[in-house]
């Protein structure tokens, strides 16, 4: 019997050529190929601009300088907008920049220029000898500058507001002037990125002889490039194949599309008749690819004296940037996600969603729910502080109970379907979560260390995160006459570990050895219909689409091998790629079932021989039967009603050093529930992964514009993502496994948990370490030094508020 | 601008991973650059092309260096090796190779040769680092998905297996 691989820790397939430095990334390909041009992007040095003129005549003299593009040069749907990829019916001004800038640029790094050359060296020299006369215009930057107006990012949306949007659901308003108790806050998030280690990159190469666009794009969906490369450039669907190969982590940003480059380079590949590669440099992805988080918050809350909320108003303000590309996913996660595990009897929220000449804004790994985990969980910890009750107590008092679910918020969520939990057991979770942190024990620890000098806090936040979002994915399982296994989904990844996570649903779901299996993604010539790699869908969607696959493949295999086995197809089972007759020595390869599938009329190998018309089959029959086709394959889809809800409680202990004002993690602690775990070593990683990132996010990270929109920390010497040295030693994990009924796996996403609760997790601690609120994150030693000095002449300072 | 000048090209004469590659590039040109699109060794990664990362390093001379700091011309009197050349002579993986697979220190795999040639320099020099030791040997490199916990645990593993191999 093949042992189950469902559920249990693998090693990754990927890894041997990833330690061998066989891995290939966008910037690895057709190294070898004589005939490659490189290109670089003229952008924007300023965030605000009319372009008066563009003088690219010094260009062409340059020793190697192939060819350069302006927007003038641009014609047909190349010179339109790029797309407004996800309208929505609030974003009433929705804009999107041109591929290379039309009379005005927004941000710094926005693209003016495309310059194409034989290396990259040369193509930089082109683009410094462009010369751009502009008309400078003021810029707005921030939130406050924005909602003040003074100042517009476009003439023809005069209060900055891209949509303004608002949902309720009850009487918020109401309740809250009837609630015995009140609270306000006013909570901010700034900037950060996703910042993956490979920035975007995209190679194109046009085959004169079959007239066929091949694209190769470190893009987190290959059929939405494919879409949009094929409308821009007028191509037809079917001569236009985009493969995503190795990709060096996205965490969201490489799932807008198109990026300008990703249209100029398939356009110069035609145009110039050679293979074009662009690869975006470290300052660039700080400039011209995505930022997310930032919004300011404005709480209404209403409670009784068990600290259960009664009404719960919200309002935001949220920095889209200059452009929409992406429509409004960001905060309408925050407005949905923002109820975490709780019940609130009455919920209004209202955002705007505004400009600003910086960069655009798109969903950052979390998607709006860092944010709105924020703000929740501050006002959890807020009523708490009131009610001078323990912060764990009024969040039980809120919680949604186990025999509650599927439970209705009576909201919409971000894919346009009801706000629904599938499955869940918050009070379990967080029992396991006080027991891992040592919560109930915390006062005597913080004794002891207030006996050595020293000042520690705990905190805690809780989530529910929607993942597994629709519309749909595919996938495709190919039983070869050798009996190996090709699986193609058409999805796309980043370093999750899908090839052996697939391929061990696949093993587990046909009977078939692990190592038999070979698992593809992202590539549109195998798997034409899919979506694409992001909130946290990858295990959920195309790990049910390949269960679903698997089984067809595994029905067909067991109706040829009864037949050939005589026996009935309730008898068979299949392991280690054998059918058998249970309890019997009749057996057939699955290999050899494949070759009986597909009657032949060549004998090429021993295989086919056995094969041919002649061989198999009644001849009185068709060869291959009316309702039937040729070869042992499945497809299937899987699409599913609505999200699954997926959730996690954290915990951290830190120390704030009394002088310095540094913050160090002591015990960082995480309960997690995603349903069934396919394989827990990776789940634990993405859960690692993600908490370096919200520690980054909570403490180190921000992008640092000034006034005049020029980004001051724009690499990676300023920009201060965490080393080893920043991150919690280790991450003490508990899982819980409540299963979603929504799929066929019983499985939730993974990918994002990690980084959603860390701002309110740290505010929480540092909060309780300090005495006094901490109510905007990130936070530095200097900003938590001044913040002292603030409360300096308060009563008692640093008395640990109430737990 | 002044009139361009058709830049000067340099026989560089590189020796990688045991084998010489005879490469002509003008002195600009960057090491990292060099052994990926001119040596085709494209296991080494740049991630961000000032030295902080240290995706690109490579080791010069037993060494780590960061490759994108050093131009292709100044490497010529050095031995040079990049993750492809960490394998052992009959294909298998080396220690730090195998402990990263076992622990699961890697993710998407970019930062990963960088870790690589770092700690293979660190365990030559220190073959029995304590914990703390072993995150200070990597606490040069950025990873993005791992949170280091896993890489951490991989060099304590490579110097076991290590200790192991040497037993």
């Amino acid at each position: 019997m093949t042992t189950k691989l469902f559920g249990t820790k693998v090693p990754r397939v990927e890894d041997q050529r990833f330690l061998r430095g066989q891995g290939r990334y966008v910037d690895d390909l057709l190294t070898d190929d004589p005939r490659l041009l490189h290109a670089a992007v003229l952008r924007s040095p300023h965030a605000h601009a009319r372009i008066v003129d563009i003088d690219v005549s010094e260009v062409l003299d340059l020793d190697g300088v192939v060819a350069v593009w302006t927007w003038e040069d641009l014609t047909g749907p190349m010179a339109e907008p790029l797309p407004l990829l996800i309208p929505h019916p609030t974003l009433t001004h929705g804009r999107t920049q041109y591929a290379l800038a039309r009379e005005e640029v927004n941000y710094v790094g926005e693209a003016i220029a495309f310059v194409v050359a034989v290396d990259r060296y040369v193509a930089e020299d082109a683009v410094a000898r462009i010369r751009v006369d502009y008309d400078h215009l003021p810029p707005v930057v921030g939130i406050a500058a924005a909602r003040a107006a003074e100042r517009t990012v476009h003439d023809d949306v005069p209060d900055n507001v891209g949509a303004r949007m608002e949902q309720e659901n009850g009487d918020a308003r109401a309740a809250i002037a009837a609630a015995p108790h009140t609270l306000t806050l006013d909570l901010d998030i700034e900037r950060s990125a996703c910042t993956p280690m490979e920035g975007r990159g995209t190679v194109a190469r046009w085959d004169p002889d079959t007239s066929r666009l091949t694209v190769w794009s470190s893009t987190q969906t290959s059929t939405g490039v494919r879409g949009c490369v094929a409308a821009k450039l007028e191509l037809d669907l079917a001569k236009v194949d985009v493969i995503t190969p190795d990709v060096g982590g996205g965490f969201g940003v490489k799932v807008v599309h198109p990026w300008p480059e990703e249209l100029l380079v398939p356009l110069a590949a035609k145009t110039l008749g050679r293979p074009v590669k662009y690869t975006e440099d470290r300052r660039e992805h700080f400039i011209s690819s995505a930022h997310e988080r930032a919004q300011e918050h404005h709480v209404e809350v209403g409670f009784d004296d068990d600290g259960r909320v009664l009404g719960l108003n919200v309002e935001f303000w949220h920095d889209h940037g200059a452009y929409t590309p992406y429509g409004l996913i960001v905060p309408i996660i925050t407005s949905t996600q923002l109820l975490g595990p709780y019940k609130p009897q009455n919920y209004r929220v209202v955002f705007e969603s505004l400009y600003t000449n910086t960069v655009i804004v798109t969903p950052y790994r979390g998607a709006g729910r860092p944010q709105g985990c924020f703000v929740m969980e501050r006002t959890m910890d807020a009523i708490a502080a009131y009610l001078g009750k323990d912060r764990t107590e009024v969040r039980s008092a809120n919680f949604i109970q186990p025999d509650e679910f599927p439970y209705e918020h009576g909201l919409v969520f971000q894919d346009g379907r009801e706000l629904t939990y599938d499955s869940g057991d918050y009070p379990a979770s967080l029992a396991k979560l006080k027991e891992l942190v040592g919560w109930d024990e915390f006062e005597e620890f913080r004794a002891e260390m207030a006996a050595q000098g020293r000042r520690v806090g705990i905190g805690l936040a809780c989530y529910v995160e929607g993942t597994g979002v629709g519309p749909y994915e595919g996938a495709h399982v190919h039983i070869e006459t050798s009996g190996r296994v090709k699986v193609a989904t058409g999805l796309t990844t980043q370093g999750q570990g899908h090839q052996t996570a697939f391929a061990q649903i696949v093993a587990d779901t046909l009977g078939v050895r692990f190592e038999d299996v070979e698992v593809t993604t992202g590539d549109t010539r195998k798997m034409p219909y899919a979506v694409g790699t992001f909130a946290s869908r990858a295990a959920v969607m195309s790990g049910s689409a390949i269960h679903l696959a698997a089984l067809r493949a595994k029905e067909k295999a067991l109706r040829i091998a009864a037949e050939a086995l005589e026996a009935s197809e309730d008898d068979l089972e299949i392991a280690d790629g054998v059918v058998s007759v249970k309890g019997t020595d009749a057996s057939i390869d699955l290999g050899t079932v494949a070759v009986l599938s597909n009657p032949l009329r060549y004998a090429f190998d021993e295989a086919s021989k056995a094969a041919t018309q002649f061989s198999v089959g009644d001849p009185g029959k068709p060869p291959v039967a009316e309702d039937d086709e040729p070869g042992l394959e499945g497809k299937d889809f899987y699409s599913p009603p609505r999200s699954t809800f997926a959730n996690g409680m954290h915990a951290v202990i830190v120390e704030t050093d009394p002088d310095t004002a540094e913050i160090t993690i002591l015990k960082y602690a995480v309960v997690h529930d995603c349903g069934h775990l396919i394989n827990p070593m990776i789940v634990e990683g993405q859960i690692h992964g993600g908490v370096a990132q919200g520690v980054g996010g909570a403490l180190y990270e921000r992008m640092a514009y000034d006034e005049s929109g020029q980004l001051l920390n724009a690499s990676f010497m300023d920009f201060l993502m965490p080393y080893v040295t920043e991150v919690p030693t280790t991450i003490d994990i508990d899982h819980l496994e409540t299963p979603s009924p929504l799929n066929p796996l019983g499985i939730k996403g993974a990918g994002e948990a990690g980084v959603i609760p860390s701002a309110a997790v740290f505010a929480a601690a540092i909060e309780d370490a300090e005495g006094f609120p901490i109510t905007a994150m990130p936070i530095s030693p200097s900003e938590l030094f001044e913040l002292r000095l603030a409360h300096a002449d308060e009563p008692q300072p640093h008395q640990p508020i109430p737990r | 601008m002044s009139a361009p000048t058709p830049e000067q090209l340099h026989d560089v004469r590189l020796h990688v991973n045991g084998s010489v590659h005879e490469v002509q590039v003008p002195a600009r040109r960057l090491l990292s650059d060099a052994l990926r699109h001119d040596c085709g060794l494209t296991g080494t990664h740049v991630g961000c092309e000032h030295g902080v990362c240290g995706a690109c390093t490579i080791l010069v001379d037993g060494r780590p260096e960061r490759s994108c700091l050093m131009l292709a011309v100044s490497a010529v009197d050095s031995e040079i090796t990049t993750v492809e050349g960490l394998t052992e002579a009959d294909g298998s993986l080396s220690p730090v190779q195998q402990a990263f697979s076992d622990c699961h220190g890697l993710q998407c795999g970019f930062c990963t040769p960088g870790f690589l040639t770092t700690i293979t320099a660190g365990l030559a020099e220190n073959p029995d680092p304590t914990e703390d030791e072993a995150r200070e040997m990597v606490a040069g490199n950025l990873c993005r998905c791992t949170g280091y916990q896993n890489i951490v645990k991989s060099v304590l593993r490579a110097a076991d297996i290590g200790k192991e191999a040497r037993s």
